[in-house]
């Protein structure tokens, strides 16, 4: 089935996530695109599948214009998708699952389906045994699973985002396999991914986003790298970075923030393991890596937020390996998580009441008075526009990023900031950076993670690079470009600066 | 580029809209609202008291002046706003913190219960230090059920939902073995309860009415502190805190667990305070349905005001005038009283219906 989109737009309040793309998809190849966190990849594609809903534009399917408002609608139309985290049912079976919403005939006989299953499975190569629990098959199965039901289900457009993360090798070559036979039955396939190696190997064409705009539309493949990179993450030569280039003013003999001695630490399905990093004062890290590829595991790590499975953790060169997240604060550990309103804040409070939880004055009865006054000295100090008494939900994001560094205290001395400019104009991240370089120069050692390179290479000393929970040893910053960065990010020539002792 | 701060150029210092507007969005919310709840809740009752046959203006004068009849009713709506008043206001805090107390019915049950084991075990001492100890039973009776949810919920991630519920029937089943066991009448076992305690126990009444000034007075006493609680102190402000947020309470250094241990320890306090008050107060001894649904009913009051602490106080008043009132109905007209739960039901029921409108225009 041919794929035509003409001007797609799709905002969220103020941000375009997709902005009036025209992108076509001939039946029978496999299509990738590509692009950043944040392009606007997965929008596109829950619009096509119907779990969003455009402001305007239009999509035809082999000509004829389709109604994709429901995911429901759009599996009628032939067009499904399979989600990076399985969306299936884990109380059902294999077979109920690929049962479920397979198309609706009265009476429709299970036997029947369990034949479907099981010659889908010879037909593509998988291993889904109909009466396993879902509980027992691996997110690879799951994922296999549902391509069939959506097989089953009649779909000539198979959209797969990031279908290869948490998948092992040899279902990696099994999907890749399914894939091109697929296509030669002329179904169409849309391979969503940030990995370059994975897009030259399987795709016929690419077409790249940024900024939820089109900006390399369905080039024949092969590409050369560099090309796609440029494309992917703008041009280099951005302006000169506004950073204090003083060395990092640590003696080597002072004791580090953090010091980790073979951790292995795991979130979800993802494993970090035997991770041995000493993380000096003064000293600005960035973690890079696509999204999920163990950032946020290690910040989480540091900040007391997230226990090690094995190994050491020393704060300030105390045993901290058990130690609750309250003692990583006593020790002046502050952590920034990315989603503000989900962890970071209490929106429905006001600045003056979010210090007056985080000074913790002594006495019982609040003194409203004396915190007003303070929150006033916190607003113009950092500039927040708000008044003392406006819930932090109703200020903007970088005015909230703000009033979270304002809440900091002063006697921080590690801090982990996840994302700590996304979503804010250049203005304001250069003012939130010039907060953190100032604390910098104070020995506050900053980790934070970030998917922009002009950040992580303006503002960074060291750098770790993420790749699938491999981490690469601290690489200086000042001999790192944007290419070899985002060469790294996807995987190539990591071997070369993996961390020996994994 | 210079490294200065933003100026007044950034696009956040855009002006903000026209004030206008947002000055008068509340009132028109206030009234939209007021016009959902009010016109939703007499349309349903409406319906209800057309199908089951009554005049529906005579049924609502009776329910809504029934319990200013007279002073004896008066004193019973008074007797029943105090304990009604005395939950809202554990509620308020557990609501506050994030947690649906549902057990409180329970808490009160057990609070009624220990109360009673001094008035049985020690009636000797004198009658001032019998009712000091009563309450103080009941208050810690009330407090231990309720930190057993607590309890439940940290260290087994059950749901407080759940668990209250389940100690309700246990609170129950526990007054029923003691009516029916232990401290049955002499002779025979009776739904009535227990044997009356002594006249000279009871808590002193007005003279020649039902009327403990005592009840009132505990009731106002532990509303006041809640809303102290709530709005005056740093305990209270991150008790709210928890309950909007708790991974971000957690992240800015709140103890958010040991907060939602102490909303429910003070819930149950206060319910079994509530409890402790039906004994010496209005039953005057231990009957199976000690609890008469007044947790239940406060949990309607609180959901009602949104768990603030203000309202609780005249909502408390207008429920417990309904409940009063309502008694007149099989006297009058011969319909059960249970209209009164009706419309008190389908208050909050709207209330939350024009809430939910509300969001959704946002």
């Amino acid at each position: 089935m041919d794929v035509q989109i003409r001007n797609l737009t799709k905002t969220f309040g103020s941000l375009r996530a997709n902005d009036a793309i025209s992108l076509s998809f001939a039946a029978g190849n496999i299509h990738g695109i590509l692009g950043e966190n944040g392009a606007g990849k997965s929008t596109l594609m829950k619009l096509l599948a119907g779990f969003l809903q455009r402001d305007s534009g239009e999509v035809l399917l082999d000509g004829q214009p389709a109604r994709l408002h429901t995911p429901a609608a759009a599996l009628a139309a032939g067009v499904g998708m399979v989600h990076q985290d399985p969306m299936d049912i884990p109380a059902f079976s294999a077979l109920e699952n690929f049962f479920c919403a397979s198309p609706r005939r009265a009476l429709p006989s299970l036997a029947v389906a369990r034949q479907r299953l099981i010659q889908l499975n010879q037909q593509l190569g998988f291993t889904v045994a109909p009466d396993q629990p879902l509980a027992r098959l691996t997110v690879g199965q799951r994922q296999q699973l549902e391509i069939m039901r959506l097989l089953a289900c009649g779909v000539k457009v198979l959209i797969l985002d990031e279908p290869t993360t948490g998948i092992t090798a040899a279902q990696k070559t099994a999907l890749f396999a399914a894939l091109r036979r697929l296509t030669a039955q002329g179904e169409t396939v849309l391979f969503v991914s940030h990995k370059l190696d994975e897009v030259a190997e399987l795709c016929q064409t690419v077409s790249i986003l940024r900024n939820g705009r089109v900006v390399g539309p369905q080039l024949a493949m092969p590409q050369p790298q560099a090309e796609l990179i440029k494309l992917m993450f703008g041009q280099e030569g951005a302006p000169a970075p506004p950073r204090p280039t003083t060395a990092p003013p640590t003696p080597a003999s002072a004791t580090p923030v953090w010091q980790l001695n073979q951790i292995t630490v795991r979130e979800g399905a993802l494993t970090v393991s035997n991770l041995t990093l000493s993380l000096p004062r003064g000293c600005v890290v960035g973690l890079c890596g696509l999204d999920g590829s163990g950032q946020q595991v290690l910040l989480r790590l540091l900040a007391g937020r997230l226990r090690p499975e094995r190994g050491q953790l020393l704060l300030h060169g105390v045993d901290v390996t058990r130690a609750p997240y309250r003692a990583f604060r006593a020790a002046g550990i502050e952590y920034l998580p990315a989603d503000r309103m989900h962890d970071g804040v209490i929106g429905a409070l006001t600045l003056t009441e979010h210090l007056l939880l985080t000074r913790k004055p002594h006495g019982l009865i609040i003194n409203r008075a004396d915190a007003c006054t303070q929150a006033e000295t916190a607003i113009a100090a950092y500039n927040i526009k708000a008044t003392p008494d406006t819930p932090l939900a109703s200020l903007s994001g970088g005015n909230q990023q703000r009033a979270m560094l304002a809440l900091l205290s002063a006697e921080c001395t590690g801090l982990l900031f996840d994302q700590p400019t996304r979503g804010l104009d250049v203005v304001s991240a250069r003012a939130i950076w010039q907060r953190l370089l100032h604390r910098r120069t104070e020995g506050t050692a900053i980790v934070f993670a970030s998917a922009d390179f002009d950040e992580l290479l303006d503002y960074s000393d060291l750098l770790l690079v993420f790749f699938g929970g491999q981490v690469s040893h601290l690489l200086p910053c000042a001999t790192m470009t944007a290419t070899r960065l985002a060469e790294l990010i996807g995987g190539v020539g990591f071997a070369e600066v993996a961390a020996r002792d994994g | 580029m210079t490294d200065n701060l933003p100026t007044e150029t950034t696009p956040e210092a855009l002006p903000a809209p026209p004030l206008p507007r947002t000055r008068m969005q509340p009132a028109i919310q206030l009234l939209t609202s007021a016009a959902i709840i009010i016109g939703g809740t007499l349309l349903f009752t409406t319906l209800v008291l057309l199908a089951s046959g009554t005049a529906p203006l005579e049924a609502y004068r009776l329910i809504l002046s029934g319990a200013f009849r007279n002073p004896r009713t008066i004193a019973d709506l008074i007797m029943l706003t105090a304990p009604l008043l005395l939950c809202s206001a554990g509620l308020t805090l557990t609501f506050s913190a994030g947690l649906y107390n549902l057990g409180i019915e329970g808490q009160i049950v057990i609070g009624a219960v220990l109360a009673m084991v001094p008035l049985r075990l020690l009636p000797d001492l004198p009658p001032p230090v019998l009712w000091l100890l009563a309450l103080s039973a009941g208050a810690s009776g009330g407090m231990l059920w309720a930190l057993l949810v607590g309890v439940l919920r940290l260290y087994t991630n059950v749901s407080e939902i759940f668990v209250g519920l389940g100690l309700n029937f246990i609170a129950i089943g526990i007054t029923l073995y003691l009516v029916f066991g232990p401290w049955k009448r002499p002779g025979v076992a009776s739904m009535s309860g227990t044997e009356p305690l002594p006249e000279a126990l009871w808590l002193p009444t007005l003279e020649g009415s039902r009327l403990v000034p005592l009840a009132p007075i505990i009731a106002l006493v532990g509303i006041s502190v809640v809303w102290f609680a709530l709005t005056r102190t740093h305990w209270g402000l991150e008790l709210r805190a928890t309950g909007l947020n708790l991974a971000a309470a957690e992240r800015l250094g709140v103890p958010a667990h040991a907060r939602l241990v102490q909303s429910l320890a003070g819930c149950g306090a206060l319910a079994g305070l509530a409890g402790a008050l039906q004994i010496l107060a209005v039953y005057r001894a231990l009957i199976p349905n000690i609890s008469s649904g007044i947790g239940f009913l406060a949990l309607l009051v609180v959901l009602l005001v949104r768990f603030n602490p203000v309202w609780v106080g005249p909502v408390a008043i207008l429920f417990a005038s309904f409940s009063i009132g309502s008694i007149q109905l099989p006297l009058q007209l011969g319909i059960d009283s249970s209209i009164a739960g009706v419309l008190q039901g389908t208050l909050v029921l709207f209330a939350l219906i024009a809430q939910g409108v509300q969001e959704r225009r946002r």
